[in-house]
């Protein structure tokens, strides 16, 4: 157990710096405004949620569909508290409202702000929600994250949430610099950055001892319980985090659409989530991020030629406005029908894995499933 | 040093219009192996299941070193439908409704009848998440790698306990992939990482052959002797239980009917009825 092999450490380490340069290198040279840095921002925003739905119904086997309302509680936390206070006091967002927060804070701070507002309200509503099991637990957070865009909708809260209109005007990622300093950061970059240390924080906490017991939770609630584990507690505490990297990825989608509105929050946006954790395949880090970029790849730029109408096919106006989406619901039921178990399953792409086969081969022996922490 | 480890008192379970275990009181004392036994539906796994906070006991009081654990007397709408003898006796005891996990870091720990080991993970894993509970840390310091000193401890001792009992060698494979006497093996292995002083073992031999059985009963007194444990098990295999425990405690219907040395329960003619089974008189 204690001499680990190093090589597929480094390995992974050396690919996910290669990702990183690639980003940089690419936003320096292409186009700011080209389909791809939508597709990579999107993406990026959507992993960290994915993987903060997947630490919650696929490691601690608990089915939440709360994530749309955890992100949008992290949205609203972040618009409200970097919007500049002058924009508050005049009236071109808060037009029908007096704006009650007569202060403004930094991005990183708004950030975290957003997490723990998210965590807060995920510990109030994990109190009575979690003592429910599988189907409904997750009708009861379904329910409660239609009550919390229902509440930011409320004209009460308007002086906070500015009632159903929209926010903006607030620090986007055109306005992300460097700590301390006025050099701005690619705004593309930055959402890497962020969703890739919120992302390995998950990746250690599930490979770590609490990790461990959120797993014997799912495979045995009874055995994990007859073993010490303290379930009400570790649900929470699943929960909990689950929700605060929910509400960064919301104040970071917040960060990217310049504009957000309490109704673009639906439970269609969880859907999208569970698609995305299930096509990835469910208890799969790595399965869950390549799954987001995938998807918001076919769905943003990759099937958009199927909506225009200027191709034709046998004669036919077939290809329409909403033809694409038609053809993404095929696909993703080929996918669930021939990947039932998604891409990855439980599995992690790993490069400590894939070091050891090529060793192997060398050294003439069966190669075998590797499995380890990518 | 209690002489006393754990005694149940008027212990009832009911389900309904179904009194699974009725009255039922037992001692056991430290550094004894107690057999319980009696025939299928008896009430055993309910009698297990009280101990170890699984279920809420309709009835009755259990004690674990001198203190009260486990306390109730039926209210309510219970009262109604209760049959028991004595329930008036326990009318002004606290009640005490613990969770499994408070049981087991009181000291308690059991195996399954139905192995409930975790599916998706190794031999070397499920001992290790055993050692969860009483591990010195917090989710932070876990997360961020600061409680580093800690988890090399418990992968050590986890390391040392797997050795101890022959399963090392296994450490990488899926738990669920040994063959059916090992994963019973791990089973009181994972329960002893939560570091007990009382085991209790669901039909540990159930499914085994006569010899793997006699190793399983050699087994259990060696682990009893290394640990200082005391253990109360369930078991159906008659040679184990002659063989190894020092009392023996028989229930039929939920009711004790006989105690005592394994001489003396084997020469009872209730025990002998239990078992076979009357001869109605025309």
């Amino acid at each position: 157990m204690e001499k680990k092999d190093k090589t597929g450490l480094w390995l992974t380490f050396g690919f996910i710096a290669l990702i990183y340069i690639g980003v940089f290198v690419l936003e320096q040279v292409v186009n700011a405004n080209h389909i791809v840095f939508t597709v990579l921002k999107k993406g990026a925003i959507y992993s960290l949620v994915a993987v903060s739905m997947n630490l919650l119904n696929g490691f601690t086997g608990l089915f939440s569909l709360g994530q749309a309302g955890f992100m949008l509680i992290g949205a609203y936390t972040y618009a409200v508290l970097t919007m500049p206070v002058a924009v508050k006091l005049s009236d071109s967002v808060y037009k029908y409202y007096d704006c009650a927060v007569t202060f403004d804070t930094g991005i990183l701070a708004a950030l975290i702000c957003a997490g723990l507002a998210a965590a807060i309200f995920a510990a109030l509503i994990g109190l009575p929600v979690l003592r429910l099991k599988s189907d409904y637990l997750a009708i009861a957070t379904l329910g409660f994250a239609e009550i919390i865009r229902a509440v930011f909708q409320w004209g009460a809260l308007g002086p906070i949430t500015n009632g159903a209109n929209v926010l903006r005007s607030y620090l986007d990622l055109t306005d992300v610099t460097i700590p301390f300093t006025d050099i701005p950061i690619p705004p593309t970059l930055f959402v890497f950055i962020a969703a890739g240390i919120c992302i390995a924080v998950i990746m250690l906490l599930i490979n770590s001892s609490y990790g461990r017991a959120f797993k014997a939770i799912r495979d045995d609630e009874i055995a994990a319980e007859a073993m010490g584990i303290n379930l009400f507690r570790h649900k929470e505490l699943s929960f909990v985090i689950s929700s605060f990297f929910a509400g960064i990825s919301g104040a970071m989608l917040a960060m990217f659409q310049y504009t957000i509105q309490a109704s673009q929050f639906k439970s269609a946006m969880t859907y999208e989530i569970l698609l995305i954790v299930v096509i990835g395949g469910i208890g799969s880090v790595s399965g869950s991020c390549i799954a987001s970029f995938l998807f918001i790849s076919a769905s943003e730029w990759w099937l958009r030629f199927l909506d225009d109408s200027k191709y034709n096919i046998l004669g036919m106006n077939l290809m329409r406005a909403g033809f694409r989406k038609l053809v993404f619901s095929v696909i993703i039921m080929i996918l669930v029908l021939f990947f039932s178990r998604g891409i990855m399953g439980d599995k992690e792409l790993s490069f400590s894995g894939l070091a050891k086969r090529l060793k192997r081969k060398k050294a003439g022996m069966p190669a075998k499933e590797g499995d380890g922490d990518a | 040093m209690h002489e006393n480890i754990l005694r149940l008192a008027d212990i009832t379970m009911q389900f309904g219009g179904v009194v699974a275990v009725n009255n039922l009181s037992l001692e056991v004392n430290r550094g004894e192996i107690i057999a319980l036994i009696g025939p299928n539906g008896a009430g055993k796994t309910t009698a297990f299941n009280c101990i170890t906070g699984v279920y809420e006991p309709t009835n009755g009081v259990i004690r674990f070193n001198d203190e009260i654990i486990v306390a109730n007397h039926p209210r309510g709408k219970m009262k109604k439908l209760y049959a028991g003898e004595n329930a008036a006796k326990y009318k002004n005891t606290r009640i005490m409704d613990p969770t499994p996990d408070q049981i087991t870091k009181l000291g308690i720990a059991r195996t399954f009848q139905n192995i409930r080991l975790w599916k998706s993970m190794t031999v070397f894993e499920n001992v290790l998440t055993a050692k969860h509970m009483r591990a010195k840390q917090n989710v932070l310091s876990a997360t961020l790698r600061l409680s580093h000193a800690e988890e090399k401890r418990m992968r050590q001792e986890t390391a040392e306990l797997l050795e101890e009992q022959d399963l090392l060698q296994y450490a990488d494979a899926l738990a669920t992939s040994l063959p059916y006497g090992l994963q019973r093996r791990l089973e009181i292995a994972r329960a002893l990482a939560t570091d007990p002083v009382l085991l209790l073992l669901d039909e540990p031999a159930a499914g085994m052959n006569p010899q793997e059985t006699q190793e399983l009963g050699e087994f259990i007194v060696r682990i009893k002797n290394k640990y200082d444990l005391t253990v109360l098990m369930i078991e159906h295999h008659m040679d184990l239980v002659m063989q190894f425990s020092d009392r023996i405690y028989v229930i039929d219907f939920g009711r004790l009917i006989s105690a005592g040395t394994p001489q003396a329960v084997q020469a009872d003619k209730r025990v002998i009825d239990a078992y076979l089974g009357v001869v109605d008189d025309e």
